[in-house]
């Protein structure tokens, strides 16, 4: 036992055993114990550790290289993008190719079609709602990713915080100003959320306002307070409930589409508040997930739990 | 419309709706689920593949009230579904496979989220195969990109929080080169569905305006996804990526998530650039020189690597090089030896990192090769799985491995000054891999009588072991009935080109 080879288990690849002939096909009839001692010490002898001066010497040679090799290529790949958008069609030139029947159906029936007057919504909520249900999942992901490496709320909770965080409410200022600041904000928020058929805005704007209010509500009066009033499970069940009923009202639009069935949902009439199909309550849900989302960053980087 | 047709459909929604409501159940349930999906997710592909298969058909399948170019749309036929199969048949194995270790690396409370990460990257790799929208495209892959990190650094050990790090950065350029290409190519052609982006980009080559965009946006879209993949000179986040993660984590990130960019890739070369555009411009030839360069260099680094599962993500380097090497050839008989590529790939190598990590567990969870010293007879199933992975990825008749290889060889005649190139980087790379898989099979087979981990004898566990087991058998099925799946590569290629 006292003989078997010492070498750092971290220093031989395939390659060294092989160069040794410490592996090979009559190695069977070998046991490893009656090797020869001197023959592995004198092995061991020729592979010395790093030597550490000379080491950060090649670090730092090899930095000099990596800088200048990094903007050669920086160089390169600006002068590329400069070119290509150099050659790209003219913006607004009639006749471009971009200027095709798919620009001019979203411009032409857009509102007609899809019963939303901000024909933006109209084409991510409903010509092409697959992909926004894609990237409203893309913030779903991301705060799964977060909470995994953020999360401290299971796990090491003796980790005091020795960030000193500013009471701004003991500020009288900050205090009084935010006190009409924050509702203010939220209402406005809601506002973009609600009309986002109507006008400019919708679900990814006004959830990231709204958001912004509760982050600021959060900085203000602590994060304590927030998670008291937002606690992690209400998070939670808005998450849930929101792309839930994304998934499901949308299956629906999908699966009659695609099946040519009649579907219950009619765009209305364009500019009632009550229009527009399925957008308004898909707006309000792409909403609610971006809020959540921003709050939750915030409260993962700042406190490590929800 | 038959009710079969819904089915890729039901496939992505139903992973979504996993995933949303296992953020809200405990891991326990969490796991029933993912479980379920995957089983369900897998006779849902079956159905599509022998619907699609019996009535010789491919179809697209509208997202919505909107037709073609103006609605979001899904398309299936023979190779979408297969490959969509595979992935979730090896999705399967490699999360029964190490969920028992899964559970020793991840702390409780955030169990949950790993089997949300889960279903989120099969939807995503559902997804890649389905879409036949070069924006869904993007969205899903940053869905994939984002599940995959988060995959790996769940396990919160040091060394695979910077391998996640490292991953994230090389994924991140990987997305930004890919949705710039993206960019370009809407800005030229004002289209983002495949069928009509081949009309209008065929259109504009031939009237020779926009060539220079075009080009770059081929290049940058190609090179995008071959980082996200790991073509040879981006290779760098591999072997700590697929080496440091949990054993389910490398067995996905390894078998199918690369594969799935992959397989993109492909449907961008033949569907939306169109493979004569795709030759024009000049990006084929760099593909075949890379990936050559990748097989000579995965393997050796893989003879230099001095952890087994370092070892065995190298060996990944190199795999992915026959690849590419395939692509860059550019026939339809070399397009075939791809499918099979990707086939033995993502059926070995998941099989390979199960089967490591249970060795090392056996010889006191080392991975260094004085360790594995005669570990195969500490922990038999896992030294068997891993010797027919071994021979597989080596190139021996009846494993899978083989197949791709002989279709390499033989597709590569006829094809000018290329031929010799890839039949030379065939031969070394089959000779590179010899020395450093048969020689790790050796090892493991040597008896050690009084070793420091002689004593050990490890009971296989039937729920860690038998995956592994069936990805084994189903390498040795791919390796003896081959003409079955060659038939499909051929008659789904027809579908897919049309």
């Amino acid at each position: 036992m006292l003989d078997k080879p010492k070498l750092d288990p971290e220093f031989s690849s395939i390659w060294t055993l092989w160069k040794n002939g410490q592996i090979d096909l009559t190695g069977s009839l070998r046991s490893p114990g009656h090797q020869d001692p001197a023959s592995v010490k004198s092995v061991e002898k020729y592979r010395p550790r790093r030597d550490r001066s000379a080491f950060s010497h090649y670090v730092q040679k090899s930095n000099h290289l990596y800088n200048i090799l990094a903007t050669v290529l920086c160089v390169f790949f600006a002068c590329l993008m400069l070119m290509t958008v150099a050659n790209l069609p003219l913006y607004g030139d009639p006749n471009a190719p971009t200027v095709n029947e798919v620009a001019e159906r979203y411009v032409e029936k857009g509102t007609e079609e899809t019963g939303a007057v901000n024909t933006v919504a109209g084409m991510i909520l409903d010509y092409r709602a697959f992909d926004t249900l894609g990237e409203s999942f893309v913030l779903f992901t991301s705060v799964c990713a977060v909470t995994i490496l953020m999360n401290l709320s299971s796990k090491r909770q003796h980790v005091k915080h020795t960030k000193e965080s500013i009471n701004y409410a003991d500020d009288m200022i900050v205090r009084g100003v935010c006190r009409f600041l924050v509702p203010l904000i939220m209402v406005f928020g809601i506002y973009i959320l609600l009309n986002g058929h109507l006008s400019p805005g919708g679900g990814f704007s006004g959830g990231a306002v709204l958001g912004a209010g509760l982050i600021i509500y959060a900085m203000v009066w602590g994060e304590e307070q927030a998670s008291r009033i937002i606690s992690a499970r209400l998070i939670k069940t808005v998450v849930l409930c929101s792309l839930g009923f994304y998934c499901v009202a949308k299956s629906y639009s999908f699966f009659t589409g695609a099946n040519h069935l009649h579907s219950i949902i009619s765009p209305g009439t364009p500019g009632r508040i009550l229009s527009a199909g399925l957008i308004l309550p898909l707006n309000v849900a792409v909403g609610f997930v971006v809020c959540c989302t921003m709050y939750s960053f915030y409260m993962f980087f700042r406190r490590g739990k929800l | 419309m038959s009710f079969v047709q819904n089915f890729p459909f039901f496939s992505i929604i139903l992973s979504l709706l996993c995933a949303v409501i296992s953020f809200f159940l405990g891991a326990r349930w969490a796991k029933r689920l993912t479980l379920f999906l995957l089983t369900s997710s897998i006779v849902l592909q079956s159905c599509i593949l022998s619907f699609c298969f019996r009535n010789h058909i491919s179809y697209a399948y509208m997202m919505g009230h909107y037709s073609a170019p103006w609605g979001n749309e899904i398309a299936a036929g023979i190779l979408e579904p297969l490959f969509a199969l595979l992935f979730a048949v090896v999705m399967l194995c490699s999360v029964l496979g190490g969920m028992h270790r899964m559970e020793q690396d991840v702390f409780p409370g955030k169990q949950n989220f790993y089997w949300i990460m889960v279903d989120l990257a099969h939807v995503s790799l559902m997804a890649l195969c389905y879409t036949n929208d070069i924006f869904t495209g993007y969205v899903f892959i940053e869905i994939c990109t984002i599940a995959s990190c988060a995959l790996l650094s769940i396990r919160e050990s040091g060394r695979s929080l910077l391998a996640a790090v490292r991953y994230m950065i090389f994924a991140l350029v990987g997305s930004g080169l890919f949705l710039i290409g993206v960019i370009f190519t809407y800005s030229v052609t004002g289209q983002l569905l495949f069928p009509q982006l081949y009309e209008a980009i065929g259109k504009l080559w031939a009237a020779g305006t926009y060539r220079f965009s075009m080009t770059v946006a081929i290049g940058l879209m190609v090179v995008g996804l071959a980082i996200k993949s790991g073509m040879f000179p981006f290779h760098f986040w591999m072997p700590d990526t697929y080496g440091r993660a949990t054993p389910a984590s490398s067995g996905i990130l390894s078998g199918v998530v690369s594969k799935g960019y992959i397989f993109l890739l492909i449907k961008i070369i033949y569907r939306v650039i169109g493979i004569d555009i795709f030759t024009a411009s000049g990006v084929q030839t760099l593909l075949l020189l890379f990936g050559i360069a990748g097989m000579i260099v995965g393997s050796v680094s893989a003879i230099f690597a001095k952890r087994l599962t370092t070892m065995v993500a190298f060996s990944s380097v190199a795999q992915i090089g026959y690849i590419y090497m395939g692509l860059g050839m550019g026939t339809q008989a070399a397009l075939v030896a791809v499918f099979f590529q990707i086939f033995s790939h993502a059926l070995t190598k998941p099989m390979l990192f199960l089967s490591a990590f249970q060795l090392s567990h056996a010889s006191g969870g080392r991975q260094d090769f004085h360790s594995l010293h005669g570990a195969g007879h500490r922990h038999p199933v896992a030294g068997c799985t891993f010797t027919v992975g071994a021979l597989s990825m080596v190139g021996i008749p009846i494993f899978a491995g083989f197949i791709p290889k002989l279709y390499f060889a033989t597709s590569a005649f006829g094809l000018g000054w290329k031929t010799w190139p890839v039949l030379a980087a065939l031969a070394i790379s089959t000779i590179l891999n010899v020395m450093y898989f048969l020689y790790t099979t050796i090892l493991i087979w040597i008896p050690e009588e009084e070793g420091t981990h002689a004593h050990i004898r490890v009971k296989p566990q039937a729920g860690t072991v038998f995956p592994a087991v069936l990805l084994a058998g189903f390498n040795l099925l791919v390796g003896l009935q081959s003409a079955g799946l060659t038939t499909l590569f051929t008659q789904g290629m027809d579908l897919f080109c049309q």
